[in-house]
């Protein structure tokens, strides 16, 4: 027995050394492009959104480029990261897009250690003068259309709202929906639930369970799962997807703020392929084509559709100004931003309060 | 067909092939899956070597994987000597990394490297000693339940952290435009590296050391191992059960602790919900896989780290799905865990028909006595063989 183990083991490794020697490196002139996604390519949500968008670049540029993903590495796992950029700079990518906010950190480390690579990394605000970029997109112009459908689709004028953090990124796009909502039905409220995770299938799940049990009849979220939308589904009431459009719930879905990413990731990718990269500030729109409002459903009112359309000439062409301008109210009443002026950059980035009409805490 | 008896003793060449024997098969069962979902399973293999073990860079990240799987394995070990099953090595890594991050916090940037590394790392002993000494003291006093207990303490550690993370000590700098996250820990305190590698990686091999001592050599080792074969032996010998198993748990949560805090010093820098990246729960694996001794414990954290690190280059070089490449860890590690059970007991091939012959043969000598069928006076004396017989025949017809 032992020794036909050992035999057994001999060869095993003579032939794992017969395949290490057979593999070598090749084609270096195409532009090898990482992407770290935060859940699966396939995710049903903000990576596939993502991972369409690069598809896109993909069938732009063809061989020019070749993709390294790296898929599921939780954002708060800061040596899972940094170990993932490594991989992707030692298989030799140039150009590497970091898609989840807790990225940051890293990729500013990474900038930095690898002065020859350049970074992108989405939804955060950190950026150098050489090679890294900051990109997103101004999503609120969708959510602000969505805030409409939803505003007059409700029959008790309870909207519910499934967030992952309470981080500005996330209460930015909350406070745009109730504004769109209550720019066509000054009597709705947006219940607010936090799941305290970008994707949790199950908490998503029992998040708008609980909204329902509250009496919401529309619900919409930021999640990168489907699952709150599979329960308004089951609970045969209304509801608003996020980052891709849904087929699974064809009782419930009204439409999604989606993102388009292929517009950015082709545009990000053209430039390096050209020699022309310049670091930026990434923040498109409606206008530019990285934010939309996916086709209306079958559900959604004639009322509804006409509402939208009235709205979406200034929304797209003036993007968030639009969305926040005044006067607008806080949850306590005060008039937060006053008639004739617009939220500027730097205070939309670094939201911190609801609107009013928004039922729900932040942090202190 | 076969029948399983325990081995005596295992050498330690057998010990080594059977272990080589499961990693092979599961690198068998894994490239038979590969080429299932369509891939180069030889290539994907190749790539998962060469990506642990094949280039600078790829040593080094898996270096830095090893070391806190490593520590933790060790801490756990102790615990699994005395059979307290210790569960909570996520839990106490994470409150390591939090006792650390408070005294980076609490620290003015003026307070010297020497002093506040030290104290840091002191820190993360005294939290991860902490949060096993919650459920120590339950299992010693109430005899509760450890395993459950350890497991549950992780979960609280973690929405701890969330809490320090998203509230308690949240930076408010504005130039964080309000996002969450903890500050990095005082550019004095980080842990310098050596050839790419943080310099704590001397921290399981000097502890390696120290443990296998400990275990082996000490008498505080030995009372440990006597607790862990049976309580009341130990308390027969006079031994201070309750003391012991609460020295063991202490060393075994400070130990991993100080995981928690070498990785934030060295690697992380700052303290998120995912400090460990389950390192907890994989150290398990390891300690067992090393049969709780401490050298084969460095040894398995390092290809279990490969495992890891080399999963991905897969990922990269072959576009095989992240899952998939889990798939494929999960194997390897279940293979050679399983090779265990064939290091513990062996299959004998029983030869069934031989067997049935011989007692076949025996009873019927037995029944054909004539002493025992003719003489009818002694018919009711052997009336308890003579149903042996009927039975016989009952079962040769079943047959």
């Amino acid at each position: 027995m032992k020794k036909v183990l050992s035999i057994f083991l001999a060869i095993l490794m003579i032939a794992g050394m017969a395949a290490m020697a057979g593999c070598g490196e090749k084609k270096d002139d195409v532009l090898k492009v990482g992407v770290i996604y935060i859940s699966p390519e396939d995710d049903g949500g903000y990576s596939q959104a993502h991972a369409e968008g690069i598809a896109a670049a993909v069938a732009k540029y063809g061989d020019k480029i070749e993709i390294k993903p790296v898929a599921n590495i939780d954002d708060a796992d800061v040596t899972a990261t940094n170990n993932a950029i490594d991989n992707l700079v030692n298989e030799g990518c140039k150009l590497i897009f970091t898609t989840s906010y807790g990225y940051m950190d890293p990729t500013v480390a990474a900038a930095a250690k690898y002065p020859n690579v350049k970074f992108c990394h989405c939804s955060g605000y950190e950026m150098n003068d050489t090679n890294m970029d900051a990109y997103f997109g101004q999503i609120e112009t969708a959510r602000y259309l969505s805030g409409i459908v939803a505003g007059l689709m409700t029959k008790n004028n309870k909207l519910g709202y499934v967030a992952a953090f309470p981080i500005p990124e996330v209460i930015r796009g909350i406070n745009a929906y109730t504004l769109g909502a209550l720019s066509v039905n000054p009597d709705v409220t947006v219940q607010v639930v936090w799941t305290n995770t970008w994707f949790g299938p199950n908490e998503e799940k029992a998040a708008a369970e609980a909204l329902l049990a509250n009496d919401v009849d529309v619900m919409a979220q930021h999640q990168d799962s489907p699952n709150a939308i599979e329960a308004a589904e089951a609970a045969g009431k209304y509801a608003i997807g996020y980052d891709l459009t849904y087929a699974g719930a064809p009782n419930a879905y009204l439409t999604a703020p989606l993102w388009d990413w292929g517009v950015y990731y082709s545009y990000k990718i053209g430039q390096v392929l050209d020699g022309q990269w310049k670091v930026e500030n990434y923040w498109g729109g409606m206008k530019e084509g990285v934010a939309k409002l996916d086709n209306l459903s079958s559900l959604v009112s004639d009322e509804a559709k006409a509402a939208v359309e009235a709205a979406k000439p200034s929304v797209t062409e003036q993007g968030n100004a639009f969305v926040f301008a005044g006067p607008i109210y806080d949850q306590a009443g005060d008039l937060r931003v006053s008639e004739g002026t617009s939220m500027t950059y730097e205070e939309q980035m670094s939201m911190d309060w609801f609107v009013k009409g928004v039922i729900g805490e932040l942090p202190s | 067909m076969f029948r399983i008896t325990k081995r005596d003793k295992s050498s330690i060449s057998d010990s080594l092939i059977f272990r080589s024997f499961g990693f092979a098969v599961g690198i068998i069962l894994s490239m038979l899956l590969i080429l299932l979902l369509g891939y180069n399973p030889i290539a994907s293999i190749a790539a998962l070597f060469d990506g642990a073990f094949g280039s600078l860079g790829g040593l080094r990240n898996t270096i830095k994987f090893a070391i806190p799987l490593a520590t933790t394995a060790l801490g756990l070990s102790i615990a699994f000597r005395m059979k307290f099953w210790n569960i909570g090595g996520e839990g106490q890594l994470l409150m390591g990394g939090t006792a650390a991050m408070f005294v980076s916090l609490i620290a003015g940037p003026n307070i010297p490297g020497w002093i506040l590394i030290p104290s840091m790392l002191i820190a993360g002993i005294i939290g991860g000693a902490f949060w096993a000494l919650i459920p120590g003291i339950f299992r010693i006093q109430l005899r509760t339940n450890e395993t459950l207990f350890t497991l549950m303490m992780n979960y609280v550690a973690l929405y701890l952290v969330k809490y320090l993370y998203h509230d308690l000590w949240r930076d408010r700098d504005p130039a964080k435009f309000n996002f969450p996250g903890i500050k990095m820990i005082q550019q004095q305190a980080v842990l310098p590296n050596v050839f790419g590698i943080s310099v704590g990686i001397i921290v399981p091999l000097i502890l390696a050391f120290l443990v296998y001592i400990l275990i082996k050599r000490t008498k505080p080792g030995y009372e440990i191992r006597v607790v862990g074969e049976s309580e009341p032996t130990a308390n027969y010998a006079g031994m201070n059960v309750k003391r012991i198993m609460l020295g063991g748990v202490l060393l075994s949560g400070g130990i991993i602790g100080l995981a928690g805090a070498v990785k934030l010093a060295g690697e992380t820098m700052t303290l998120t919900d995912n400090l460990t990246g389950g390192a907890g729960f994989t150290a398990i694996v390891i300690a067992w896989l090393a049969n709780l001794s401490a050298p084969f414990i460095l040894v398995v954290s390092f290809l279990v780290a490969g495992l890891e690190q080399g999963a991905q280059t897969m990922q990269l070089r072959l576009g095989v799905p992240a899952a998939v490449a889990d798939i494929v860890k999960g194997l390897i590690l279940m293979s050679f865990l399983g090779s265990e059970f064939f290091l513990r007991y062996r299959l004998v091939m029983t030869s069934v028909i031989g067997k049935n012959k011989r007692l076949h043969s025996q009873m019927k000598n037995h029944c054909d006595d004539p002493n025992v069928s003719d003489v009818s006076a002694t018919r009711s004396a052997e009336s308890d063989l003579t149903d042996d017989c009927a039975v016989r025949d009952e079962k040769a017809e079943v047959r």
